[in-house]
């Protein structure tokens, strides 16, 4: 027996569903019923209930893309804040051969790159990696932070919703899966890309948002072109 | 302090000489006022302000205690700030660091030295008996320039205040709990925050900007345009054109948050 509709709000401890169901993501079982331990929206696919959190934090997973920031340089590696309740590391071998010196040469406290979860231990210590397409620093551009959770719908079905803000605005656009996003291009596009991609995280949760932010994207961009 | 990506950095610095900001402002424009009064039903006096994303509160307790012996027939008051873990990640349990310490003496001197409150009617007994305020400011969310939500929450949170009348009967002291009265305010204070990044003033840092600056000034002043505090902070220098421009903002500023504050809770006569 199913107690709630698709994409409806619910808050944790709140009963989705008795019996019959199986419990997915950001859910829990108690006595044969199946509850929520977000405040988020139900996601119903075949007979598994899953909540998607309104907001969340990124918990780092294995081959996942991310954007991080160097805060700290050791003898054979780098510490990342990876927007994240666990930091990352990069070790020094990724980028050298056999010679490690001079970390600080190469990347240095303040910059950000974008890596790849080579992978994550039984105590969340998160082994970063720069091996891959297009992985490596920043040079410019601006960030913005969304929610997580989010990502998926900033980046659309087979990347519609990203595409659609690239072309408009003429910008290079990184999305990394924990929440940070990289824009690069005319300054002017940049501050409307970021408003778009802020809409995006405020109204995720909403439907015909694919349309609405193509007119907002006309709107804005008319304006910047006066 | 936090470490800010290369990234943020230049982007803020190029929008700030072009006299811009992230978030769309004006150089000297503030983010979004909000104030609200009697939060706290277990105080006598309650405030809670948010600017922007900036949030905190303040509560007002009275107390009956000794003056000081050089003032012995004056009010105390004694401010405190709490910088709760939950609102940065900056934020750590424990003693008051020194950024809590910082903000708790801006405060106060701008309170005390602009006269406001008229500590001599706060006395009951000289010499014995005076009132000590308890000023207690709790940050909750902290996203950059907690001085001006800080000094704005208090004064609201002073206007907010209804101390009980106390009553001398034979030699003993009687609080009528009936017939409050609010607090014996004279005056205004508020104040107004610049960082200097790159050539600029800008006012109501945020916290991304709070992060970069290079020399920060804090200027407390009353409606009429004098100037009652001022606090320096940061690693570099300002000019004298930097602090004349900053205190000429600051004048064109005050009326804004006076007209915030009196919209919410008008000054008592």
């Amino acid at each position: 027996m199913i107690l709630v509709k698709d994409k409806d709000i619910v808050v944790p401890g709140e009963v989705l569903a008795k019996n019959d169901y199986y419990p997915g993501r950001g859910t829990f079982k108690e006595d044969n019923k199946i509850c929520s331990s977000h405040v988020g929206l139900v996601s119903i696919r075949n007979k598994q209930i899953s909540v998607i959190p309104l907001v969340s934090k990124y918990i780092p997973k294995r081959g996942d893309v991310v954007i991080g920031e160097i805060t700290d340089i050791r003898f054979s590696m780098w510490g990342l804040d990876i927007n994240s309740p666990y930091s990352g590391f990069l070790p020094a071998s990724e980028v050298f051969g056999k010679e490690k010196r001079g970390l600080e040469n190469i990347f240095n406290i303040g910059d950000v790159l974008f890596l790849k979860v080579v992978d994550v231990d039984e105590v969340k210590k998160v082994k970063l990696g720069l091996k891959g397409r297009g992985l490596g620093k920043f040079k410019g551009g601006v960030l913005v932070y969304i929610t997580p959770s989010k990502v998926p719908r900033l980046i659309g079905k087979r990347g519609s919703m990203i595409n659609m803000i690239k072309e408009k605005t003429r910008c290079d656009i990184v999305v990394g899966q924990n929440g940070v996003v990289w824009v690069k291009g005319d300054p002017e596009m940049e501050k409307v890309a970021r408003e778009v991609i802020l809409m995006i995280d405020r109204e995720a949760h909403t439907s015909g948002l694919t349309d609405r932010v193509r007119d907002t994207l006309t709107e804005l961009i008319k304006k910047v072109k006066g | 302090m936090d470490i800010v990506p290369e990234i943020i950095r230049e982007n803020i610095i190029n929008l700030i000489n072009k006299k811009e900001r992230a978030d769309g402002r004006a150089l000297d424009e503030f983010r979004k006022i909000f104030i609200e009064t009697g939060v706290i039903t277990k105080a006598e006096g309650s405030a809670r302000v948010k600017l922007g994303n900036t949030q905190l509160l303040v509560g007002i307790k009275p107390q009956i205690g000794e003056p000081f012996p050089d003032t012995p027939n004056m009010g105390i008051i004694i401010t405190n700030s709490e910088l709760l873990p939950m609102a940065s990640p900056t934020f750590e349990p424990g003693p008051p660091d020194e950024r809590s310490i910082e903000l708790s003496r801006v405060v106060d001197r701008c309170i005390r030295e602009s006269n406001m409150l008229n500590l001599e009617k706060l006395c009951i007994v000289e010499g014995s008996s005076v009132w000590l305020l308890f000023i207690d400011l709790h940050i909750i969310d902290y996203d950059g320039n907690l001085f001006d939500a800080a000094v704005l929450a208090t004064v609201a949170a002073l206007r907010d205040t209804k101390l009980p009348t106390a009553k001398i009967e034979e030699d003993e002291i009687i609080l009528d709990y009936e017939n409050p009265q609010p607090l014996p305010l004279e005056d205004t204070a508020l104040m107004c925050t610049f960082a200097k990044i790159g050539d600029q003033m800008i006012l109501d840092p945020s916290l991304d900007e709070e992060e970069i600056l290079t020399a920060r000034l804090s200027i407390g002043m009353r409606p009429d345009g004098t100037i009652c505090a001022m606090q320096k902070g940061g690693e570099g220098s300002l000019t004298k054109d930097d602090i004349l421009k900053a205190i000429d903002i600051t004048k064109g500023r005050i009326p804004q948050l006076m007209e915030e504050l009196d919209k919410t809770i008008p000054q008592a006569r």
